[in-house]
This record gives structure tokens, C-alpha cells and sequence, in this order.
């Protein structure tokens, strides 16, 4: 494993800077709900950008992605345009689906973003065509494939996980694991809770990583993607973290204790890098403020975009229903 | 021109395998999946022989999970091919009625035009088998609710063998519904028909005196009981829906404005049934131009039992169209 010592200063201040912008992007998110911006369901991806940051830098461009509908911070370590997202959260024409999609459903084509999907393991057997797909072609793409703990107890995990398997596809299974599936405690819904074990019992390599670590997770993700493309079919990754906001802007968090959240919060992934780059020498106060200013700069711009997009036509309604108009009798 | 070849009679099972095998020819980004496709020979034995020709990778065996290899169809639709999936039944697809619905049926509208989802999804659907209540139901109403699925009906053999192509050319998912009992149903195909769309409806039979629409594995009762009308004296008109999302109202409004009366025939339960909503349709556009209310002739509301006198029972037959027709023209 990799510390922070060991981290050219370059790259130690970019993971840093993407775990940030999605964490500052976030927390403006929360404003603008409560003014009422943006609206429908929020997912907040808090407490977890070290695992989207992590693995994206493991993908290639032409690597596909498939997410969830907690997906702003993937979103973003993708490389999708914030200022496309946020207007998309405001239900805007410029937003990246032109607003039909909102917060949930983020899909993005330049970046192979498969989705934003509220259907939970909805997206997995999408990850496993795609992955078909490259495979029938002869390419050497990994689709990576988000989804919580909580998609461990749908049937279409392990028909999924199965018929990658089966196929010996290469397809990189993510399984974030916060510990609740909206308000149910890992506990209290699965009877083998080392989730990893699971995979493995479909031929699958599996490994747990420690998701508040970004070198961590970078690390393990860098080595299933090079298994995945040397042939070794899926790979599978359950990595420990904890979401530190509600499970959604409706959450009264009567669920958990408010002690839990803090421990995890000491934790967190920011924190403990920052802690340790500063420690380690790489990061001053003086760094870190133009690392936030930065982000600050690109969230208002952001913001600013979002607020001057414009409403799609109601004309435009039936567009892209489907690709082409029935002809006429 | 006849020759040994296209004088041959053929079955409605070995038209729709033509019609695969075709696409597996033409087309090297399409591929066949589903369960049994392969070494079974598929189910109702439709893709028997293609695994011989053309290997594993383009006519690819299952395991028993409908929602992630119907998924998988679609992502791999995203990736630039062209699958066609086979789910055994109607039935079964509700197993995976998640893909279908909140994935295939959504994504390109909801991704802003970004993403299309060119998947093909051929189903066995209908009764008559003595399969009973969960191999015999007629769901493609389902289906054809949602906006973003084409849903089509083969009926006859010259659809059963082109309409295939149709929707392997199409960038939407297209639902191809085939009856159970047309499978061994034979005949002629059309020499000279050489494609299809999938977009209109089909006049069967010309008469001017009552309108029987009707799709899949009803057309054939609907035209025996149109033979035995024209022995009455009635004159009935016979339309094949084909496709039922998007409906194609308009050729049977333009059919029931010249008989003024309309029957519509329909192997699905009758509260929520296509037969209803072609029935909203023309009692909202062409009320004035009816003579008779309208009526329709639709499965009993029950499962779908497994004995032989109660599942006909169930099903509409000739006698009940007739007499429905009969009832609408008034003799």
C-alpha cells in the first residue's frame, strides 16, 4: 500500500482538489435545495468521494461508466461538466439531459456516463452488456459499475455477478458499502455481511478496501482494472465507507446514532488526507486556500450557468421518445 | 414463377428462424441470447440450428435470470450491437419487466436524446396449449402502455418473416409478441414481398359492412368468423393491428367510417385490454360515424385454467365473434 509519503506533491493536491470540488459542490447542492433550485430527490455522495475519485483515475476515456442515483461525485471524477450537471439539477435545457433527468438520472455521452439510475442494481446488468459488448468487439474496455450495499439484496446482483462471471466479462464491480440501504442497517438485511464473500462465491475475485482512503482505493482499483484487462474477467471491490449527510433530503436520520456519524465524520476522507499530506510535508494552509478558491470559483460559475439556463419547450415534450417517428397510415 | 423453393409451405416457426437467421447473416453486430436458444434449439424450437451455424458467440445459451441477460441486451445495445433476446413467455418476462420498462423504455428520452437503445425482444405470448395460468397469458397490453417501446404482433408469415428486420433496423427497442399457436401454423410465404414495416396496420380482408379488429393469434378466428358472416350475408372487414405501440388508429378509423360498426377481437382480459383502448380511440374520433356501439370480444377474466373445455372456455372464439358482429349489424 501506498502513503502519502511516497506521493509526488502534484498528484498528492489533485486527489485532494477532486475529493474537494465534489464535497463543495455538494454543500452548495444543499443550498440550493433549501432555496428551492433544485428539486425531487438529492443524494448526497458525502463522506465517499475518495471512491469515485480513486477508481476514475484507474479508467481510461473509452472505459464506460454506470452509477447510481448517488452519482454527482461520479459525475464529476468523470469528467462531466459541473456547470452541465447543476443546470441539469435545476431541471434546465443546458443541463447534460436537457433536465428530464434531474439529480438521479445524470447520463453523459462525450464520457461514456452510463447513468444515474434509481432503480437500485438496476444498473448492473447494463455494466454486463456493455461489457459484452467491448468484449464482442475486441476492445480492451472495463465498464465500471457503482452501486451500494443495498443492491446486494436484489436478484439482479447475482444474476449479474454470475453472468459476468459466466462470461468471464470484464466488468469492475464497485460496491460501496455505507452501511445502510436508506434506513436499514447492513445487519439487518443480509445474513453473510462480508459482501466481498459473496462475489467470491461467484468465481470472482473480490477484495475489501478501505473507501475513506484514496490512495487505497486508488491502488485496488488500478490493480482490478489491469487484471480486468490482462483477461482475468470481473473483478470485484467492496469498499467500507459511510455516508455523513441523510440518505436524502427527506431523512430524519432516526435510523442511526448521532455519535456513529461523528466517529465516521474523524474518518472522513478529506480530513485524513489533508491530515496526512500536511503531515507529510505536501499541503500548507497557503495550498489548501487556493485549492478552495478554485473550487469555489468553478462551483459559482456553476451556479451562474445553472441560473441563466433556460427551460426546454413544452413543444419538445414528445422529443426523443423515440428515435424515429412512426410513419404516417 | 413458381419454383420448388418459393412453392414450398413453410411454418410460421421456420419463418421467424429465416428471418434470424438472416439477421445473424447481414448484420455481424447482431447476436441471439437467451435461455435454450442454443443447444435446446429454443423453447418453441424457433432458433433450432443456428447455434450449428453460427457458434457461440452470436447464439448464446443463458443461465435461468431474465433481468440480467435482458439488461445485458441493452447495455450491449448501448455498446453498438444489436442484440435480439428470446424470454420464453410473456410470463416470464415480467422477471425482468425492471430492464424493460425503467431502462430500455426510458433512457433515451430521459438522457436527452443522448443514448438509443436499438434491442430486439421476442416473446411466445397467448393460450391454447393447456399450459395454464403461468405459460398462457396475453400481457403485451403491458408493453404497449409505456412510450418508448414499439411493440409488434406477427400474425401471419409473411410478417413472421420480415418483421424481424424491420425491428433490427430500428434504433428503439422493439417487443416482437408471437403467438403459441401460430408457431406450427403453415403456408406460402409472399415471393413477393421482400420487407415490412413495422409501423401500420394491415386490411385482411375488405367488406363493408362491419369493422373486426384484431392482432396475433386472433387474426385466424377473426377470418374464419369473417367467412362464416360472408355466408351470412355480412360483409366484414378485418383489420391486423401488427403493430401495437404506436397504434396505428388511423387505417382503422378510415375502415370503421366506412362500415360504421367495429368489433374488436383481443386474447387479453377485457378491463384495461388493447381492445379498450382501440375503443376509446374510435369512440373519441369517429362517434358520429358509428351505427352500432361498439363491441368487443376478449378473454374471461379468470387465470387461464389449465383443462382443455375451460381454457377454450376462456378464449374468444369464432362463435362469439360472429355473434358479436351479427349484433352490430343488426342481422
Amino acid at each position: 500500500m501506498r502513503s502519502v509519503t511516497d506521493l509526488p506533491r502534484e498528484r498528492a493536491r489533485e486527489l485532494l482538489a477532486a475529493m474537494l470540488r465534489i464535497r463543495r459542490f455538494e454543500e452548495k447542492c444543499i443550498e440550493l435545495y433549501s432555496a428551492g433550485k433544485i428539486r425531487g430527490f438529492l443524494h448526497l455522495y458525502i463522506g465517499q468521494e475518495a471512491i469515485a475519485v480513486g477508481v476514475m483515475r484507474a479508467l481510461r476515456a473509452r472505459d464506460a461508466i454506470v452509477a447510481t442515483y448517488r452519482e454527482h461525485g461520479h459525475a464529476l471524477a468523470r469528467g462531466l461538466s459541473m456547470e452541465a450537471l447543476l443546470a441539469e439539477m435545476f431541471g434546465k435545457l443546458e443541463g447534460c439531459c436537457h433536465g428530464r433527468g434531474g439529480s438521479m438520472h445524470v447520463f453523459d455521452a462525450r464520457t461514456r456516463f452510463y447513468g444515474g439510475n434509481a432503480i437500485v442494481g438496476g444498473g448492473l446488468p447494463l455494466a454486463v452488456g456493455l461489457a459484452l459488448a467491448s468484449t464482442l468487439a475486441g476492445q480492451n474496455d472495463v465498464t465500471a459499475c457503482f452501486f451500494g450495499e443495498g443492491a446486494v439484496a436484489e436478484g439482479e446482483f447475482h444474476e449479474s455477478l454470475n453472468l459476468a462471471a459466466l462470461w468471464r466479462l470484464p466488468v469492475l464491480f464497485l460496491c460501496e458499502n455505507n452501511l445502510y440501504a436508506m434506513g436499514t442497517a447492513l445487519a439487518r438485511s443480509e445474513s453473510q455481511v462480508e459482501l466481498n464473500v459473496k462475489a467470491a462465491s461467484y468465481n470472482i475475485p473480490a477484495a475489501k478496501v478501505d473507501g475513506m482512503d484514496v490512495l487505497a482505493v486508488e491502488a485496488a482499483a488500478v490493480q482490478a482494472v489491469a487484471a480486468i484487462r490482462a483477461g482475468s474477467g470481473p473483478q470485484f471491490l467492496e469498499l467500507s465507507t459511510y455516508r455523513f449527510r441523510a440518505h436524502s433530503m427527506f431523512d430524519a436520520e432516526l435510523y442511526r446514532d448521532k455519535a456513529e456519524v461523528e466517529r465516521w465524520k474523524q474518518h472522513g476522507p478529506i480530513v485524513t488526507f489533508s491530515a496526512g499530506l500536511r503531515a507529510a510535508g505536501l499541503l500548507d494552509d497557503a495550498e489548501l486556500a487556493i485549492i478552495e478558491e478554485t473550487v469555489e470559483r468553478e462551483i459559482a460559475a456553476a451556479v451562474a450557468f445553472a441560473e441563466a439556463g433556460t427551460l426546454e419547450p413544452v413543444s419538445d415534450l414528445a422529443r426523443d421518445v423515440y428515435t424515429r417517428e412512426a410513419a404516417a397510415p | 414463377m413458381s419454383t420448388a423453393a418459393s412453392s414450398r409451405r413453410i411454418s410460421y416457426r421456420e419463418a421467424m428462424r429465416m428471418a434470424l437467421r438472416e439477421a445473424l447473416q447481414r448484420n455481424p453486430r447482431a447476436f441471439l441470447m437467451g435461455e435454450d436458444v442454443g443447444r435446446y434449439g429454443g423453447c418453441y424450437a424457433v432458433s433450432k440450428g443456428l447455434l450449428q451455424e453460427f457458434g457461440e458467440e452470436r447464439v448464446r445459451d443463458t443461465p435461468l435470470s431474465e433481468s440480467a441477460f435482458v439488461g445485458a441486451a441493452i447495455g450491449a445495445a448501448l455498446g453498438g450491437f444489436r442484440p435480439i433476446v428470446e424470454v420464453m413467455t410473456v410470463n416470464f418476462s415480467l422477471l425482468c419487466l425492471d430492464q424493460i420498462v425503467n431502462t430500455a423504455a426510458t433512457l433515451r428520452h430521459m438522457s436527452g436524446g443522448q443514448f438509443s437503445v436499438p434491442v430486439v425482444i421476442r416473446m411466445a405470448t397467448g393460450a391454447g396449449r393447456q399450459l395454464a395460468a403461468q405459460h398462457s397469458h396475453s400481457l403485451e397490453n403491458w408493453y404497449a402502455h409505456v412510450p418508448g417501446l414499439r411493440v409488434v404482433a406477427p400474425a401471419t408469415l409473411d410478417d413472421a418473416r420480415w418483421m424481424l428486420g424491420a425491428a433490427l433496423a430500428d434504433p428503439d427497442p422493439v417487443l416482437i409478441f408471437e403467438h403459441v399457436l401460430l408457431y406450427n401454423v403453415e403456408g406460402e410465404l409472399d415471393a413477393s414481398i421482400t420487407g415490412v414495416d413495422i409501423d401500420r396496420a394491415a386490411v385482411r380482408r375488405v367488406g363493408s359492412d362491419v369493422t373486426l379488429i384484431t392482432y396475433g393469434g386472433s387474426l385466424g378466428k377473426t377470418l374464419a368468423a369473417a367467412a362464416e358472416l360472408a355466408a351470412r350475408g355480412i360483409a366484414a372487414e378485418v383489420i391486423d393491428l401488427r403493430t401495437l405501440r404506436p397504434l396505428d388508429i388511423g387505417t382503422v378509423l378510415a375502415s370503421v367510417r366506412k362500415t360504421h360498426r367495429a368489433v374488436i377481437v383481443d386474447e387479453g382480459w377485457r378491463s384495461g385490454s388493447l381492445a379498450a383502448e382501440v375503443a376509446a380511440r374510435i369512440a373519441e374520433d369517429a362517434f358520429f360515424d358509428l351505427d352500432a356501439p361498439l363491441a368487443r370480444v376478449c378473454s374471461a377474466e379468470v387465470p387461464v385454467p389449465y383443462a382443455k373445455h375451460l381454457e377454450e372456455a376462456v378464449l374468444p372464439q369464432v362463435p362469439e365473434i360472429v355473434a358479436a358482429a351479427r349484433r352490430a349489424v343488426g342481422r
